[in-house]
Formats: structure tokens, C-alpha cells, sequence
């Protein structure tokens, strides 16, 4: 093989990747959660999925990272099915959990460290060059000897992208990185996210209810409602939606003279 | 052919169906445990390979498992050795032959007591600590978190747990029975009714006593340990819903370890004899 192909075959290792997702349903004891959603995501792509809580947004996630097995349908990421644990061997993902879920008994530096050394991808110097880059890209230096208890909301946001980041995953997952963050600091990560795409042309899949981000930086946008995927289409449908149910999650008016609360109870 | 092998699972089913519930639930969710115990051993079995490059979490566990349970276990074993004097002292003052005390504690702490002991208390202080950790990583999606990150949480997580137990409990069975002989040879002297020169307390355990019977004790307290730390963090990491849980899977995985360890007990001693 000659350098040239070298070349190509690593670059084509590392490329982003399409996920496809086939009539997948999931059932929690009887209770259905996703209701035959079928829909592709391209490489390279940032697609946002939105939806009312319990909806089954994470839980559609989860089955894109292989972490819950689907009742019917499938999910093939790069042409692999997700259910498949070899599959996290092929494809490098990475999931930013919505809590961060970063090892508690760790620092920062050993949270990001973790994965280049369990998978023995380099030596100590170059795993440290490594973590501090995606560090400094975070601007999160300061806080790489600290434990996640010490970290405010939005550090723990950015150390679980940065942790990601050290993957140099080919498909990166968000579930909820906007939530529970102040406006300046969810505009912060969602422009990150976009970066991201644009250095490393890496697909990403985000859960969130933050329409600003949806509006900012998707390519396409999914509305989930009650497990059914009831819109997908480009960022500007959003501003006119044709499905009721949707204009009223993307513009709820408060109506205090006939509040939600009581419609539902009634 | 579809109908014979239906046949059988509808008679299971029946069977299922027709037996009280509070029997067949507590019976399934044992072989369901057992069952999950097993996977989870074939799965850390395959990574024994990568036990070398884990030598640091291998030491910290040892730490864990071995240096902090070691003073308990001392002082534990030092009373039971006393008490096991005491009454035997007590009973003899009746029959006669004092010199055999040696001998029976010797050979109830290095046969039986000395690793049911360790393993107790490594049920109860390591035992509960492993559950609670893995628990919490669980409940935390720390667990999830490592295995979108393709690191198996049995290589990582279990695998350098039963290496370290098996590695520390022969460490605290000898030391249980060490105690609990110098425990029950202190208590022989100084008690006015019995009196026995630690000579002699010595002397009747060498007598009778051989190697063999401390081996004994050992691949008990081996057998005991791994058992212990396999469902502990089996149970740990099976645990499923919020921190309440953390708390239950404790409760859990103590509960069934000292089951585990009384059960295993008496198999593993007809299968010694």
C-alpha cells in the first residue's frame, strides 16, 4: 500500500458517519415508548431532535449508541447495527450524557485521559498533549485538577464535551446539552457543537428542547411527540409549523384564564 | 416440529402458571441472579489478559479488600478464639481433658471459623462498599458512560476485584486464624477454671493438627471471597432506577452474600472431606 493510500484509508477511518434508523419501536413492560420511527441522519450532519419531555428522545439515543436494544426495527450506524456491541469498536461515538455522567471518583484530566489509555492510544506525553487540547478548546485548563463535585453546571456541560472530544469520535451523540444552563452559556455550547462540526466533520445527534439551538445551528430538525416522529424537515420550518401540536410546543402561549394544567385536568 | 418443541415450554408454563406465585417469583429471580452471575464471570474471564496493565487498580483494590478489612478481622477473630476457649474450658471442667482446647479452637478457627469469619466481614465492609460504588456508577450513568467509550465495565470494574480478593483473602484467613489461636491461648491461661500453660494449648494443636487442615480453610475463604465480590458487584451493577436504589442494592448484596456464604459453606466442606 502506497503512502498515498495509507493516507486515504485513514482519512476515510476517521470520517463522519450516516445512522439510519429503521422502523425502530421500543416497548418498556407493555408501555410503548418510540412507535416505528424511521429516519437517516447524513454524515456530517448536525441533526436536532426535539420533543416535549418523555417523549422518548433519550431513549431513541440510547439505541443510536447501542445502549437499549430496540423491540422492532433497527438502527445502523455506518451500516452496522447499533445493537451490536462490536459496533462501538468500528465507529467511534461518543454520547454527552445530559448529567455529564463523568466518573466522580476522578479528576477532570483522568476523566478525558481515560479513554486514550484504556485503549492504549499513545503514550503518557501524547495523551496529555491530547487532553489538554481538548481542554484548551473548552477553555477548561484551570479545572483539570479538580473532582466533577467541584465544578459548577456548565464546567461539568463542557468537561463531558471535552471528554468526548478526546475521542475523536466520528459521531457524536448530545443528550440535553443546553439544559439547566443560563442563555449565555447554552449559546456557548451550541456554538462549540458547531465548531466541532466544522474542524472535525463529525455527524452529531442533539437532544434538546432549546429552539435557539435548533434555529442556530441544525441542518435538519425531528419533532418526537407521545413516540412518534411527527415533523422532520429543515431549521426554518420550525418558524411556521403546519402541525398544531408542534406550533404549540415551539410557541406555547401562557394563558392564564384557561390555564394547560386545568385543559388536562378537565 | 414446532409443535414438539412447544410442547415442553407450554408444560413449563403450566407449571409456572399453576405453582403460587410467591413461590415461583423468589425462585426465578434467584436463577435469574445466579444466571447474571455467571455471564458476568465468563465476561471478566476474558479479559484476564489485560490484568497485567492493570496493575495499579489491581493494588488499590488489594488496599481495599486486604490492609483496611485486616484490623477488624483481627479483632474479630481474637474474641472468637477467646469465646471458643471459654466455653470449651467451661464444658470440659465437667468431662476432664483441658489440653484438647488448643485443639479445638485450632482446628475451628483454621477449618471453619477463620475464613467464614474473613468472609463475613468482607461481605459487610468490602462486600457493601462494592455494591454501593457500582450502584451509584450505574445510577449515575457512569457505567453507560464507559461502555459507549468500548470499555467493558466488567474488565475495568470487576476484573481487578477478584483478582484482588483472591489474592487478599488467604491474607486475612491466616490472619483470623493466627488471632484467633494466640486469642483463645491467652484466654486458656489467665482463666482460673481452666489454666492450660500456652505450651501445652500449643502443643495438642501441633499434635493433631497438619498443614492440610489450614489449606482447608484456605480454599474456603477462597471460594467465600470470590463468591462475595461476583455478587456484589453483580448486584451493584445490575441496579436499576435512582439513589433509593443504591441504598437497596446494598442491602441486597450483603443479604445474599452471607446466604451465599453459609450455603457455599457447607458444599464446599463435604466436598473437602
Amino acid at each position: 500500500m502506497n503512502a498515498s493510500a495509507t493516507a486515504s484509508a485513514s482519512a476515510r477511518s476517521a470520517a463522519a458517519v450516516g445512522v439510519s434508523v429503521e422502523g425502530l419501536s421500543k416497548d418498556f413492560n407493555g408501555f410503548p415508548v418510540l412507535r416505528e420511527i424511521s429516519l437517516t441522519v447524513n454524515p456530517g450532519e448536525i441533526f436536532v431532535l426535539m420533543g416535549p419531555s418523555g417523549s422518548g428522545k433519550s431513549v431513541l439515543l440510547k439505541h443510536v449508541v447501542g445502549l437499549e436494544q430496540p423491540s422492532a426495527g433497527r438502527v445502523l450506524v455506518d451500516g452496522h447495527d447499533a445493537s451490536d456491541p462490536a459496533t462501538r469498536g468500528r465507529v467511534r461515538m461518543a454520547l454527552v450524557f445530559q448529567a455529564g455522567a463523568l466518573f466522580n471518583s476522578m479528576t477532570v484530566y483522568d476523566n478525558l485521559a481515560l479513554y486514550p489509555r484504556e485503549h492504549r492510544l499513545g503514550t503518557e506525553a501524547a495523551i496529555r498533549d491530547k487532553v489538554m487540547r481538548s481542554l484548551q478548546m473548552l477553555s477548561l485548563e484551570n479545572a483539570a485538577g479538580k473532582v466533577p463535585a467541584e465544578l459548577s453546571g456548565g464546567m461539568r456541560k463542557r468537561v463531558a464535551i471535552a471528554r468526548a472530544l478526546v475521542m475523536e469520535p466520528q459521531l457524536m451523540l448530545y443528550d440535553e446539552p443546553t439544559s439547566e444552563l443560563d442563555p449565555v452559556m447554552s449559546a456557548t455550547i451550541s456554538e462549540v457543537i458547531a465548531t466541532l462540526r466544522e474542524q472535525y466533520h463529525v455527524t452529531s445527534i442533539v437532544v434538546s428542547h432549546d429552539r435557539d439551538l435548533a434555529l442556530g445551528i441544525a441542518d435538519r430538525v425531528g419533532i418526537l411527540m407521545g413516540g412518534r416522529l411527527v415533523s422532520l424537515g429543515p431549521p426554518a420550518d420550525l418558524r411556521a409549523p403546519a402541525d398544531p401540536r408542534v406550533a404549540d410546543f415551539l410557541n406555547p402561549v401562557i394563558d392564564l384564564r384557561n390555564p394547560r394544567f386545568r385543559q388536562l385536568a378537565g | 416440529m414446532a409443535a414438539e418443541t412447544s410442547q415442553p415450554s407450554e408444560e413449563i408454563e403450566s407449571i409456572l402458571t399453576s405453582a403460587p406465585k410467591q413461590v415461583v417469583r423468589p425462585l426465578v429471580r434467584v436463577l435469574e441472579g445466579i444466571g447474571s452471575c455467571l455471564r458476568l464471570l465468563v465476561e471478566a474471564a476474558r479479559h484476564v489478559p489485560t490484568l497485567p496493565r492493570q496493575f495499579g487498580r489491581f493494588i488499590e483494590q488489594c488496599y481495599l479488600i486486604g490492609y483496611t478489612t485486616l484490623p477488624i478481622v483481627g479483632i474479630l477473630s481474637f474474641f472468637i478464639g477467646s469465646v471458643l476457649a471459654l466455653q470449651s474450658g467451661y464444658a470440659a471442667t465437667n468431662i476432664g481433658p483441658k489440653q484438647f482446647i488448643g485443639l479445638l479452637v485450632g482446628l475451628s478457627m483454621a477449618r471453619e471459623l477463620g475464613p467464614v469469619m474473613a468472609a463475613v466481614l468482607l461481605a459487610g465492609r468490602v462486600g457493601s462498599a462494592i455494591a454501593a460504588e457500582l450502584a451509584s456508577m450505574k445510577v449515575y450513568q457512569e457505567v453507560d458512560a464507559l461502555e459507549t467509550m468500548n470499555i467493558p465495565p466488567a474488565r475495568m470494574l470487576v476484573l481487578p476485584r477478584l483478582a484482588a480478593v483472591l489474592a487478599m483473602m488467604p491474607v486475612l484467613t491466616i490472619m483470623s486464624d493466627l488471632v484467633g489461636w494466640f486469642g483463645g491461648a491467652i484466654v486458656a491461661k489467665y482463666t482460673h477454671f481452666i489454666s492450660i500453660e500456652p505450651a501445652s494449648y500449643f502443643a495438642t494443636m501441633r499434635q493433631y493438627m497438619d498443614f492440610g487442615d489450614v489449606l482447608n480453610g484456605l480454599v474456603k475463604a477462597e471460594v467465600f471471597g470470590f463468591g462475595v465480590v461476583l455478587v456484589c458487584c453483580n448486584i451493584g451493577l445490575n441496579t436499576r432506577g435512582g439513589p433509593r436504589e443504591i441504598g437497596a442494592s446494598v442491602t441486597r448484596a450483603v443479604v445474599t452474600s452471607l446466604i451465599l456464604i453459609l450455603v457455599l459453606d457447607y458444599f464446599v466442606t463435604k466436598a473437602l472431606m
